[in-house]
């Protein structure tokens, strides 16, 4: 049975007890959780953080995923998505029209996005000011529309490009109509670790610093965590310990998404025991850990892109309480070599929610719930 | 309103689910101190438990069966005789009617190449199975047995499973008995499980209606156990059945079980829609764990509970190993019904080696009974 003296027996008896008592969790503990080889008892104690955050609620969004370019100056050796230059076999860069018809596409009747979420390379040449426009064209398309777009590195990139500050870069997005940032690109902080991963990306303090701008602007983000690869259980905790210092500075991380990594296609070689198909335990271990240490960011994603459809329902009962979404067309996992399908219907993602035990509740980009009079009608 | 309660924590009551709380908690009471559930206990335990209770309540009955942290796997080859089926049922993307183009019937050529990559492989059995085919005469399959037996006689032949018996009985008007004798006699070894679906007469008659029924499932298989062939059970869930349909079949099963002690192990798996003709919604994974842990509480008296790798996906089967598998199925060098329906997983020996090492278990090659192999593969990982 699951109880006090479950836990005594796998050494957790005070990890049990803050939880139950909803205290915070120290990086001790989250390495403990991590060596317990019940991953069963893990589950269960970020089922009980989730149930009392969330209830039996599982979000979704109809959404859709622009990837604008794969031109990248990053170069990070993990990427299976960048190209260095436009004219190289597989890069891509979209103009504006590319954008917005993506978009009408998306957003004609039925589905009605939720929102839209647009991330891309590190282009060398494209000026901000075109993203600016870009922006203003798709609230000019669809002004209810949330725009979920540039992670902190695209953020740095600008400012770079264009030699201005990286709080001003964000002003200027804001003003043209960004409302909420994703979270990737926060890799692994580690400093050791992450140049030989990201060597040429936003360090972790200026990713750190950057998220926290946005916050003071008032645009809300989310937050990654790239694992798999190259790190330690201490780098993974260490990482989950500096989101959680950040939250408590300046508070708009709204969801946390742990992105395993693919390694099908990455130059990133690991040696053969890290590669296959053996770590499902750890995904659904990490999402548990993850959920248990970040005591102060409300939400936690299983992205079905990168877990795959199989696991991802099954991280609703390790501690995630959202899906994402329809997302229509992904690229950087399936370039990655992600095995999912391109997109879910709304049907789908309810149904799996409900056969999971679980009841589905449609979201927007900044995790509004939408109930029944937000059908797409009532809202027009 | 869902058979099913929605999920909660494990730890503690909330409001309306107070009674649901303490039924679970004395359901789990009595799996835990290992005694026998009851329907209504199953019931409580299947519908209303959260997965981690039920998960931690089916490994350590697992555990208590198979106290060493061994994972086991068969290495066998499914050998499909022939696709040509008489039965249709709703459910099979496999099957040819008997006048359609893409009709086979395998060679003896085809026979020996598949067999000879099996051992080659370090597989030790194939798992024989077909459709129900309406001209072939029992001497038939008598042949096939005593050739492969005369040709390979360390290979162990699992092959027919109750439906085909069933239709070969009626077919050529001899007993059940009759005919598992002269198959035995012909060089079978043990009974695979297949064509349970759901061990519940309406259901059947609803997706496989020109099968053979529940009852007479069972009987082929009480049949088999009396002389001695050792069987698997199975079990095809997330159709046209209710949640109460499969603890019928639980139910069924253990009951036959008390008598004859024949089956080896009980193998779940999730029906795949994907060009059938039941249109349904693929069933995800925490429904198939929940099942595969009540049935390992259910069923005290099989031995061996396996995970399906093969509808389910490799990670997803390795966490089984916590939900009450102890077996990981087989090396499944080949099969064509569930990738008929549009799944295709694959996996290498090394593959197998690595889910079940990264679990903390040791994996084991062993036959159909359950006996390790002699001497283990070397597995380079």
């Amino acid at each position: 049975m699951l109880d006090a003296a479950y836990y005594a027996a796998l050494g957790l008896s005070s990890i049990h007890e803050k939880v139950l008592s909803g205290q915070r969790l120290s990086f001790e503990d989250g390495l403990a959780l991590f060596h317990c080889p019940d991953v069963t008892a893990v589950g269960a104690l970020a089922l009980h953080v989730r149930c009392r955050l969330h209830g039996h609620k599982a979000f979704y969004v109809v959404n859709r995923q622009i990837n604008y370019t794969n031109v990248c100056v990053n170069g990070c050796t993990f990427c299976a998505f960048r190209r260095d230059e436009e004219n190289e076999a597989g890069a891509f860069a979209l103009s504006l029209d590319d954008v917005l018809d993506r978009l009408r596409d998306a957003d004609s009747t039925p589905l009605h996005l939720d929102e839209l979420h647009i991330v891309g390379g590190c282009h060398p040449t494209r000026p901000l000011a075109w993203f600016e426009d870009m922006i203003r064209a798709v609230r000019h398309f669809n002004p209810n529309l949330p725009v979920k777009a540039f992670t902190a590195v695209e953020i740095e990139h600008f400012s770079r490009l264009e030699g201005i500050s990286t709080l001003e870069v964000l002003r200027r997005l804001q003003a043209a109509g960004l409302v909420m940032m994703p979270g990737g690109g926060a890799e692994i902080f580690d400093e050791e670790l992450r140049p030989q991963i990201c060597p040429h990306k936003a360090d972790a303090t200026a990713w750190l610093r950057i998220s926290g701008e946005a916050h003071s602007l008032g645009i809300k983000t989310n937050c990654t965590m790239l694992y798999g690869h190259l790190e330690t259980y201490e780098h993974r905790i260490d990482h989950l310990c500096r989101l959680r210092e950040q939250q408590d500075k300046s508070g708009g991380f709204t969801c946390f998404i742990p992105l395993p990594f693919l390694t099908e296609n990455s130059r990133l070689k690991l040696p053969e025991d890290k590669v296959g198909p053996q770590r499902g335990l750890d995904q659904l271990r990490t999402v548990a850990v993850s959920r248990l240490m970040l005591d102060n960011i409300p939400h936690l994603k299983a992205y079905w892109i990168m877990m795959g459809h199989k696991l991802a329902p099954l991280a609703l009962w390790y501690g995630a309480d959202d899906l994402d979404g329809t997302i229509i067309e992904e690229r950087i996992g399936h370039m990655a070599g992600a095995q999912s399908a391109q997109g879910m219907t709304i049907a789908e993602l309810e149904h799996v929610i409900r056969a999971s035990g679980f009841t589905p509740v449609r979201r927007n980009a900044t995790f509004n719930t939408l109930n029944d009079t937000d059908s797409p009608e009532a809202r027009q | 309103m869902s058979t099913f309660s929605p999920a909660h924590s494990p730890f503690v009551m909330h409001g309306e689910q107070d009674k649901d709380f303490a039924d679970v908690r004395e359901a789990a009471a009595l799996a835990a101190a290992g005694q026998r559930l009851d329907r209504s206990a199953a019931e409580i335990l299947y519908y209303k438990a959260d997965l981690h209770t039920l998960a931690q309540l089916a490994h350590a009955m697992r555990l208590r069966l198979h106290p060493d942290p061994v994972v086991t796997y068969v290495g066998d080859r499914n050998i499909n005789y022939s696709n040509v089926c008489v039965c249709a049922c709703r459910f099979c993307a496999f099957f040819r009617a008997p006048d359609h183009e893409d009709c086979y019937v395998i060679s003896r050529d085809e026979m020996s190449r598949k067999v000879e990559e099996t051992l080659a492989l370090g597989g030790t059995q194939i798992l024989l199975q077909g459709g129900h085919h309406p001209d072939l005469p029992l001497e038939w399959y008598e042949d096939l047995l005593r050739w492969l037996r005369q040709t390979w006689p360390q290979l162990h032949i699992h092959a027919f499973s109750p439906p085909e018996i069933f239709f070969w009985a009626e077919k050529f008007d001899i007993s059940v008995a009759e005919v598992l004798r002269r198959l035995k006699e012909a060089g079978l070894h043990s009974l695979p499980g297949g064509g349970a679906e759901i061990l519940h007469t309406g259901i059947r008659a609803q997706v496989s209606p020109n099968k053979c029924t529940a009852e007479q499932w069972l009987d082929v298989m009480e049949e088999a156990h009396k002389l001695g062939l050792r069987t698997t059970a199975t079990m095809m869930f997330g159709h046209e059945e209710k949640a109460s349909h499969r603890l019928d079949h639980l139910f069924a099963v253990r009951e036959v079980q008390d008598r004859t002690h024949g089956f080896t192990a009980f193998i779940p798996w999730t029906f795949q829609p994907a060009h059938t003709r039941i249109e349904v919604p693929p069933l995800p994974a925490p429904a198939y764990l929940r099942l595969l842990a009540v049935s390992r509480l259910v069923l005290d008296n099989v031995p061996n509970i396996q995970s399906s790798w093969v509808t389910m996906g490799p990670q997803v089967a390795q966490l089984a190993l916590f939900y009450g598998a102890n077996d990981f199925g087989s090396l499944m060098i080949e099969e064509n019904v569930v990738a008929a329906a549009g799944v295709s997983y694959h996996m290498s020996r090394a593959d197998i080696h690595k889910v079940i090492h990264a679990a903390g278990f040791t994996p084991i090659q062993r036959t159909m009974d359950y006996r390790a192999v002699d001497p283990q593969p070397d597995v380079k990982l």
